[in-house]
């Protein structure tokens, strides 16, 4: 098959000997679990159980919370000791909601759902059970999978890309999970082919996986339309994007989705749980972690229950040999650094590292000598040392002229830079305040419009009151008419002194307290005042 | 660990890629014609090459100290000895002592300083450096002598050439000859057609090998062509300079020297005399005041060439390698701001690419 090769990229150093050779292990079960309510993309997942509630392995503990979110699971059985706050595996180090579960040891399941027979099931069929299993990417991205089953309703698919690049340097947990599971990974990729309708499935590894591409091979050999593919060792090879791009030929447009392309990618880790969910009712409680760096004693591949503490997983592997220099989940390129060993694993946590300072390579930002090396590497044609220098200068929108938003922060350009700047981490930055700016127009926006609103409401209001008012006026007067033109008949003596009229009355014009009319919807007429941050501030 | 640092992925680094790295690698390169040439030209070019030098790592210092920044990592960056050395390389080397020391400081205070120091001066200092020697002061910077090798016969002994460099007294031995591109200007101007100048004056084999006389960096072709091979080896410049400057040049030569033979000199002597490969591989590549892309880089090179053509054919000046970087230098800023790559995902103008409909249902890989 031809391949279509993408502009700049890096090839370093591999580093994935450290635990390649690894098989997948269990750890022993830890004294606490602590698992996060929200591992993924979107809204946190409702917590289901209470303090004190024993529960069984694979039972339902948080509900999905709307469209895009995703349910969590009791990854074995127990006792739920709590549902407070936690440390997140995240660099904030801030607490997220997180139930707390003590394992009794015993393993005992929940009653499972039956398997589906997949290949004779509808699209949302197997998009519900998905949906259950609570499966989200299993790549580190987190977005709910089920969300990406359904895809075809409204894109014209043809195609589905099974991501196991595996680009980053040191991760071997997709490695593994191919190489030992290839049958259930072909199985999982044949269930979501079925699903999507797509003509073709084609499963993407990087040729420095021979291992993992030969088990692949053999397993979809029975298969018609699905297609295992050896794709150039080259970062960020997994980028969803470039990847599609190098098996299709097709560049996703700017701001798009592979979708509008008709291609939608799933990693490899998901097709596994898939797999799972599919033919044997398991939810996703757990997930294969590479624990590696130099200062790790023992690297492992282990699958882990998710809420694992990291801690416990690397007392696993024998401790740390040295403090390291960095700790993260995640590959060195676009890992989290981690505030401490005590965060748990979470389903979209692929490795831990710990990192010596040989191996980060830290050096002192120095001047940006314009050698043009981050322009050769940046796989998105941009022009970091440009972009850079105008975040410094704090002017977001002409960086963003240029492309800020462009970049999927693969970390080539500050990998490569001689001078070591830390150029990807400016972009992040700048990302984040874009963003934080953009929310706050949109509030900004939301308040002109509803205060603009609000003052064409008086504005008829008040229009209906003087409507009112003068309809009331005439009533009046045709009355008084009538009972004059009455009284006129008994005695005729003042016919003139109604004629003049009685004083009119006036409508109060006292300012009025806004809350009452906007609670009652109409009140004393008012002259629109404008004083809107007042009234957006209320609103 | 390192407490819970702040500054986010990536964690790992190209290792071995650095500032230093590149200016030793690039001084590297320079070595063998540089030892070349101070043998050729014997004691004043050693004293005039190691004055140039020390006072451009002198000035550098105190400048850095003026500005309140850092010495130490500044200095050993290599880029300061590395304009000294480019400057010594284009300066006539039996000059006198304070050429060496004023071109220094011009390079380096006003040449790179002013503008914030190394990455941000627009100009190539070095070349800076040279073109304000040449235009003040023409006659010391245009008095070429022919090669005296070390230890050879009539070849100044150390304590001759102090006095020669610091004492203003010219080397009586010393024979002041043209370089092969100003005779050819002179001859010409007397009516002399190209042809005939050169026929009696260009060993081409001289040439190549560097026994013509010249600036030191002007004269090995050779050796610097050794030398830009190696820098392109290492990676530190890419071929895309050197062979759109040398490219240009040579095409424009060819092209008038068939128009009229007497008049133009081909493409060889274009390419190989004077500083054009010292300035395709050593100074126009300068990352620094070059294109940050590479298709910016090619348009750089081109206009290099043209440019030094134009000077060589046109003007009084019969070396234009120089002037040529030096005003390329100063449309860099616009070439970046023209040519940059396109966007992944958008068209040339920066547009999102149009989703259009997929072309058939099997994609566009299945080939």
């Amino acid at each position: 098959m031809k391949l279509f090769l993408f502009r700049g990229g890096i090839h370093p150093e591999g580093r994935k000997e450290l635990s390649v050779d690894k098989a997948i292990e269990r750890a022993p079960l830890p004294e606490v679990l602590h698992i996060p309510l929200q591992q993924h993309v979107g809204v946190p997942a409702e917590p289901v159980v209470e303090a004190g509630e024993y529960v069984r392995k694979g039972q339902l503990i948080g509900r999905a919370n709307g469209v895009i979110s995703a349910s969590v699971h009791a990854p074995t059985s127990g006792e739920i000791i709590g549902v407070g706050g936690h440390t997140a595996p995240h660099p904030s180090g801030l607490p997220v909601r997180t139930i707390t579960l003590r394992p009794d040891g015993k393993e005992e399941w929940d009653i499972l759902p039956p398997p589906l027979d997949a290949m004779n099931e509808t699209s949302q069929g197997i998009a519900r059970r998905v949906e259950w299993a609570g499966i989200v990417g299993m790549g580190g991205a987190a977005f709910p999978s089920a969300v990406k089953l359904n895809l075809q309703e409204k894109y014209p698919l043809h195609t589905l890309i099974i991501n196991g690049a595996e680009c980053e340097p040191y991760l071997t947990s997709d490695d593994r999970l191919m190489r030992e599971r290839a049958r259930e990974v072909i199985d999982g990729v044949r269930i979501m082919h079925h699903a999507l309708k797509v003509k073709r499935a084609i499963i993407a590894v990087e040729t420095n996986k021979p291992r993992a591409l030969s088990e692949l091979r053999i397993a979809a050999t029975p298969f018609h339309g699905i297609d295992v593919l050896g794709v150039p060792a080259q970062y960020p090879m997994g980028s969803e994007r470039h990847l599609v791009h190098v098996v299709t030929g097709r560049e996703t447009p700017s701001k798009g989705l592979t979708a509008d392309i008709g291609v939608v990618v799933h990693n490899v880790g998901t097709a596994y749980a898939v797999h799972e969910a599919v033919r044997h009712g398991r939810p996703l409680i757990s997930r294969i972690v590479t624990i590696s760096g130099r200062a790790v004693r023992e690297p492992r591949n282990i699958e882990a229950l998710i809420g694992t503490p990291i801690s416990h997983l690397i007392a696993f592997c024998g401790g740390l040999t040295e403090e390291p220099d960095k700790l993260m989940i995640g590959g060195p390129m676009m890992g989290q650094p981690l505030p401490s060993t005590d965060v748990p694993v979470i389903k979209g946590c692929n490795a831990v590292l710990a990192l010596t300072a040989e191996e980060t390579a830290r050096g002192k930002a120095m001047p940006c000598i314009r050698c043009g090396v981050c322009v050769d590497v940046c796989p998105c044609g941009l022009v970091p040392l440009d972009m850079a220098a105008l975040i410094r200068k704090e002017d977001l929108s002409a960086a963003d002229g240029i492309g800020l938003n462009d970049c999927l922060s693969c970390g080539s350009c500050s990998y490569a830079c001689p001078s070591h700047i830390p150029l990807v981490q400016y972009f992040n930055y700048a990302k984040g305040r874009m963003k934080i700016v953009e929310v706050e127009k949109q509030q900004q926006e939301v308040h002109k419009r509803l205060s603009e609103q609000r003052a064409v409401r008086l504005e008829r209001e008040m229009q209906k009151k003087k409507e009112m008012l003068a309809q009331r006026k005439a009533e009046a007067e045709a009355r008084r008419k009538a009972k004059e033109a009455a009284a006129g008949e008994t005695s005729s003596d003042t016919p003139a002194t109604a004629a003049a009229g009685t004083p009119t009355p006036t409508p109060p014009l006292k300012p009025v307290n806004e809350d009452a009319v906007r609670k009652t919807g109409h009140g004393p007429a008012e002259p629109p005042v404008e004083d809107i941050s007042e009234r957006a501030s209320g609103s | 660990m390192s407490g819970p640092s702040l500054i986010g992925a990536p964690f790992t680094h190209k290792g071995g890629s650095s500032v230093p790295r590149t200016m030793i690698l690039v001084m590297l390169a320079l070595l063998p014609a540089t030892a070349f040439d101070l043998y050729l030209f014997g004691w004043p070019a050693i004293i005039l090459f190691s004055l140039t030098l020390s006072s451009a790592v002198i000035f550098e210092a105190m400048c850095l100290l003026v500005a309140r920044k850092p010495v130490r990592p500044f200095v050993l960056d290599g880029s300061a000895i590395l304009t000294g050395w480019l400057l010594a390389m284009s300066l006539p080397p039996t000059a006198p002592w304070w050429i060496g020391v004023l071109g220094a400081a011009i390079a380096i205070v006003i040449g790179k300083q002013i503008f914030g120091g190394i990455g941000q001066n627009v100009f190539n200092p070095a070349m800076v450096g040279r073109v304000v020697l040449l235009i003040s002061f023409p006659l010391e910077m245009s008095f070429f002598v022919a090669p005296t090798p070390l230890f050879a016969d009539g070849s100044p002994d150390f304590m001759q050439a102090m006095s020669m460099v610091f004492g203003g007294g010219q080397n009586v031995d010393a024979v002041s000859s043209a370089s092969i591109l100003s005779h050819m200007k002179t001859e010409l101007s007397r009516g002399i057609p190209v042809t005939e100048s050169l026929s009696t004056y260009l060993d081409m084999n001289a040439l190549v090998m560097g026994l013509m006389p010249g600036s030191m960096g002007e004269t090995s072709a050779l050796l610097i062509l050794i030398g830009g091979f190696f820098l392109l080896v290492t990676q530190v410049i890419s071929w895309h300079i050197p062979l759109s400057m040398i490219g240009a040049l040579a095409a424009l030569a060819t092209l008038f020297n068939l128009i009229d033979p007497g008049r133009y000199p081909d493409a060889a002597v274009h390419v190989f005399a004077g500083a054009t490969l010292l300035g395709a591989f050593f100074i126009a590549t300068d990352l620094v005041t070059s294109p940050v892309t590479k298709k910016g880089q090619l348009i750089f090179g081109a206009g290099c060439g043209v440019l030094v053509f134009v000077i060589r054919t046109w003007t009084v000046y019969p070396e234009g390698v120089a002037f040529a970087v030096l005003l390329m230098n100063g449309v860099t800023p616009l070439i970046d701001h023209y040519v940059r790559p396109r966007i992944y995902g958008r068209n040339r103008k920066g547009k999102p690419l149009p989703l259009d409909p997929p072309r058939n249902v099997d994609g566009g890989g299945a080939a």
